[in-house]
Order: C-alpha cells, then structure tokens, then sequence
C-alpha cells in the first residue's frame, strides 16, 4: 500500500465518521461542529486529488459561511428543541433502509473494474487555467456571471424572507 | 496510487449519510446539514471525475465552482425560511410545518 492509499483511507476513515455523527448527534451544536470536521477532511481530499483551489473554496465558503450559518441558525432556534427530546422522526428505520439500499446498489455498480488509472499529468498549472477559463469569453463567463447574479438573488431573498417585518 | 473507485464510494457512503439524516431527522437545521453532506458528496465526484478522466481540461473544475456557488444560494436561503417559520410558528420540527400540506 502506497502513501497516498494510507493517507486516503485515514481521511476517509475522518470523514465517514464524522458525518455518521452529523445525522446521529442529539445537540445539534456538536452535530454542527462534526459537519466543520467532515468539511475540512473534504478540503482534505480535494488536495490529494490536485485540486488545491477547490479546497481553499471549501475551507473558505463551507467552514467559514455555510457551517456558521448553520450554527447561527441552531443557535437562533434553540430553545424550541431541548437536547433530551427526541431528534428522529418515526420513519428512521424506514430512511436507513433506504439509505442502505442507495449504498448497496450504488457500491455494487462501482465494483465493476472499468475505471481508468490516475493519470499522471502536470497539474500545477490547473489554477491559472481555472481562473482564466472562468473570466475568458472563449470560456465560461457567462456561467460565472449567472451564477455571481444567482447569489445575489439568494442574498436578497434570504434577507427578504428572514428579515424582520415591520 | 488510490483508484477513482475508491473515491466514488466514499462518495456514494457519504452521500448516503445524508441522505438518511435528511430522512429520518425531525428538526429542519439538521435535515438542511444533511442536504449539505450530500452536496459535498458530489462534489467529490466532480473534482475526482475531473482528476481521473480529463485533467489536462479545467472544465471538470469549472462545473464543481458552479455547484458550489449554487450549494452557497441554497444554504442561505433554506436557513432563512427555516428562521422565517420559527419566528411565526415558534417551532423548527419538520412534521409540524404542515400549513401547505394538504
């Protein structure tokens, strides 16, 4: 087994756990602070796959804005829900089931050996040639600027639905 | 050498996570983190699609920016109409908000 394996099972063994205490936890503040954990071992991944900018995207904008959005949002709504009470609803074996089931046929499609080795290429330059596919005309500026307006909408209407009315 | 196999099951494991918390959880700030686990599960499959098939092509990346950008719009605003029906109805349990519901 190569380093590479090691450190991919490690991150792995990090990010499944973590994410099987998000949906399990009763206090949804460590529930939240277990997504932080799943998050940053994503960030992780995304630097072994040679994708450097993707992980500094996911450190930047899941960690920084959408974890503590969520957190500000548990924290908004806690009194409602005291952590002793009951945190699944009575369909949970149902939804494990399900869950199950979507993980047993995806993982038996995924065993089939059709999937081409890793490639070796320079990928250092892959920023560079990210930045200027997402501003160049021959590339995808409009789906960047589509996607700029996008979030404007969603900044507007966020504070539109959960602003105070007057 | 990690196989891309790998990494689409960790993926699949991942995205079907939150897909259980989504089904099973009763208060709405959880079934939206489980929305975002399942988000993130597929990202992975960009980026690991992207590394493995075509990594001499950016667009692979290009795609999971735009995901990520659409996954920012939907967090926002999932919190905000959950804070919205918590401040009228008192309440963030899924199962009681039942006003559309027919």
């Amino acid at each position: 087994m190569s380093i590479s394996q090691i450190l991919f099972l490690i991150v792995g063994a990090v990010t499944l756990i973590s994410a099987v205490l998000v949906v399990t936890m009763r206090n949804l503040v460590h529930a939240a602070l277990c997504l932080i954990a799943t998050l940053f071992s994503i960030a992780v991944l995304f630097v072994l796959l040679d994708a450097g900018f993707m992980a500094a995207v996911q450190v930047v904008l899941y960690i920084g804005a959408i974890a503590i959005l969520i957190i500000f949002a548990v924290m908004l709504t806690r009194r409602v829900m005291a952590d002793g009470s009951e945190q699944t609803n009575s369909q949970w074996p149902l939804g494990l089931a399900i869950a199950a089931a979507a993980l047993a046929s995806v993982a038996a499609l995924l065993n089939a050996p059709v999937w081409p080795a890793l490639p070796s290429v320079d990928t250092s330059l892959s920023i560079s040639a990210l930045g200027k596919a997402l501003a160049s005309p021959d590339g995808y500026v409009v789906p960047f600027q589509i996607a700029s307006v996008l979030l404007t909408v969603a900044l507007v209407g966020a504070i539109a639905v959960a602003g105070e009315k007057k | 050498m990690v196989p891309l196999n790998w990494y689409l099951t960790l993926a699949a494991a991942l995205f079907c996570i939150g897909l259980y918390g989504v089904l099973s959880r009763r208060n709405a700030v959880a079934i939206l983190m489980g929305v975002e686990l399942m988000m993130n599960a597929v990202i992975i499959n960009l980026v690991a699609f992207w590394r493995y098939l075509q990594p001499t092509n950016i667009n692979g990346q290009v795609f999971a920016v735009i995901v990520f950008a659409v996954a920012a719009a939907e967090a926002s605003v999932g919190l905000a109409l959950i804070i919205s029906i918590y401040r009228r109805r008192n309440s963030v349990i899924a199962d009681e908000m039942n006003l559309m519901k027919w």
